[in-house]
């Protein structure tokens, strides 16, 4: 429907047509104006991930291991860390489990707030299911059997410098209270080679401030573009958290270092084999 | 049962009261406004809610039932009238069930009482505090009565009360806030937002508070139809254009060239979704809605074509 008089049509973006033979298996329940009950848009899921698709499949070179970990169908909550200086984690992620998977699915993220502020990110992020970051959000979302996207590094996360792309900051809590609440599987994953495609050298707090951002990182070459590096994503089997929500701090603190070690585990074997020090057949991802 | 709606005249006081009769309620109504040819059976006592006439109403017919529909959502009155009626109205009407023995009332909110902001969630809960009311001042007598109306819950434990959040109303009449912001033939948007918009036709608007009181509900409830749809989509299947103006060109055109005249606070609205959880609503009631998101805006396209086709020419 090329021409429809929306916003969304100020951006001219083309759609693939093998994205939206994909787009159409997504098992979500879409009206007749192919738009879902939280506002995602088949045709914008199109133009996504026909941008996404050159990205995933010609600039990087992107090795997926695990993704049988990835329910096909129901509750999920994807677990892992952050690397690179901007969402290109994210994406990838979204990207994985919608090229990877029969049927595809849609990984939803929990966007961050500013984003919801500004014209046209705004409407595209709620467009292909990336909501707001609201503890709200995530539960609904997984008591309506979809699969959530989690970093619980925050931006923080983010804002990891280069020479320590491949560690863990601290982790939020709320996740695994989210987790233990809707009784969903976590499937943790890790993924190495952000930091080699975006190398941030500093981060510009200040000036991101005044602009609405929570930083700006800057490379060596200036702007964050990332580069055409190759970009290691594993998925770890489910982890079944057990206890309640509602348990004391230190508990809750027990069941985040448990998934927390499981991603560095695997963020170490994802190390080794982007060194060429681990086959792919050496994997342990359960 | 003997059934007392404030407001009668209006759209909606109407359609509860024609479906009420319809179903061998004895229906009188209150209102300041006259409804000229009311269905045969149908009282109506022209006075202001807030006035002596008001409660002789109470005190001589002894209506079961309440209704009260008898605020004003409209943003063209001072909000010091709004106020007076939305608030004062609705304290009188509540005393008024109390003192007179009335057993169950139905209060008629709106869910504009939750606010629109870039990090509100969508699908409130009931539970829910009010957030909008620094953000859009004006909508502030309508979020006050709402909790207000709510208090008769622990306040007059004898009177089933039932505070219903309503998304927006459409359909043939053309009647309400979201009829209003679409008259025209263009619509003005915040270019770079399209948000979600919840909206039922009036008919089921009014089953649904027809249904609350045959429940004789209490507590605070939700209402909606059919699953949300993007603003885009409602002003293409209602056959208008869109409009997408950057923020400040959007203030300045409100109530010109054509557009609707809306308070610039109002922005938050035509950039940021209200969307409700109407879930337990639906299982309290079994409410469900019969017309479709599509049936509801066509019905409104279709009312406002043939009234410009038989009414006389307007403008070139």
């Amino acid at each position: 429907m090329v021409g429809r008089m929306i916003p969304a049509s100020l951006i001219p973006l083309p759609t693939h047509p093998e994205v939206m033979e994909r787009v159409e298996r997504i098992e979500l329940p879409f009206s007749s104006h192919g738009v879902d009950p939280y506002g995602i848009d088949k045709h914008e899921l199109g133009r996504f991930f026909t941008l996404l698709r050159f990205f995933y499949s010609q600039y990087f070179t992107i090795n997926v291991f695990g993704v049988e970990h990835v329910p096909r169908h129901g509750r999920g909550m994807l677990v892992g860390n952050h690397s690179g200086g901007w969402a290109i984690d994210a994406l990838m992620v979204i990207a994985s489990t919608f090229f990877e998977l029969e049927p595809p699915r849609l990984a939803q993220g929990m966007a961050e707030k500013f984003l919801k502020k500004v014209p046209f990110l705004s409407w595209f992020t709620n467009r292909i299911g990336q909501l707001t970051g609201l503890p709200q959000h995530s539960v609904r979302l997984l008591e309506d059997e979809r699969l959530l996207l989690v970093f619980p590094e925050g931006t923080r996360g983010t804002a990891k410098l280069y020479r320590d792309r491949d560690s863990l900051v601290g982790f939020g809590t709320g996740f695994a209270r989210i987790a233990l609440k809707t009784r969903a599987p976590i499937i943790p994953f890790a993924f190495i080679g952000g930091g080699e495609a975006i190398p941030t050298v500093v981060n510009l707090y200040g000036i991101g401030k005044r602009l609405g951002l929570p930083y700006i990182p800057i490379t060596p070459y200036g702007i964050a573009w990332p580069l055409p590096v190759s970009l290691q994503l594993l998925y770890g089997a489910p982890i079944h958290l057990e206890g309640s929500a509602s348990d004391p701090d230190e508990v809750i603190a027990i069941q985040v270092e448990r998934v927390r070690s499981v991603i560095a585990d695997l963020i170490r074997q994802g190390r080794k084999l982007r060194q060429g020090k681990l086959g792919p057949s050496e994997l342990k991802l359960r | 049962m003997k059934v007392l709606i404030t407001g009668i005249a209006g759209n909606l006081g109407r359609l509860v009261a024609t479906q009420l009769l319809e179903q061998g309620h004895e229906v009188l109504g209150i209102d300041r406004r006259p409804w000229p040819n009311a269905p045969e059976g149908i009282r109506v006592f022209q006075a202001d809610i807030r006035k002596r006439p008001a409660e002789d109403v109470f005190r001589t017919q002894r209506p079961e039932a309440l209704i009260h529909l008898a605020t004003v959502t409209h943003l063209t009155l001072p909000s010091r009238d709004r106020d007076r009626v939305n608030l004062g109205g609705t304290q009188a009407v509540f005393d008024h069930c109390n003192a007179y023995g009335v057993r169950q009332a139905v209060f008629v909110g709106r869910h504009t009482y939750y606010g629109a902001a870039s990090d509100s969630p969508l699908y409130h809960s009931e539970s829910e505090p009010p957030m909008g009311v620094h953000s859009f001042p004006e909508l502030a007598d309508l979020v006050a009565a709402d909790l207000y109306a709510g208090s008769a819950l622990w306040r007059f434990p004898q009177l089933d009360t039932a505070v219903l959040r309503f998304c927006y109303s459409l359909g043939p009449r053309a009647q309400g806030t979201l009829a209003a912001y679409l008259r025209g033939p263009r619509v003005p948007t915040v270019l770079g937002f399209d948000p979600l918009f919840q909206f039922m036709h009036e008919e089921d608007a009014a089953r649904a508070i027809v249904t609350a009181q045959a429940h004789s509900l209490r507590g605070v409830y939700n209402v909606a139809g059919p699953a949300p749809v993007p603003l885009s989509v409602i002003i293409r299947e209602t056959g208008r254009t869109n409009v997408p103006l950057p923020v400040p060109l959007f203030k300045l055109s409100l109530g010109r060239f054509g557009f609707p005249n809306l308070p610039s606070d109002a922005i938050d609205h035509i950039k940021f979704p209200v969307v409700m959880d109407a879930s337990a609503f639906r299982s309290a009631t079994a409410f469900e809605h019969r017309y479709s998101e599509d049936e509801t805006l066509h019905a409104f396209r279709d009312a406002a074509q043939s009234a410009s086709r038989e009414g006389p020419a307007r403008g070139p």
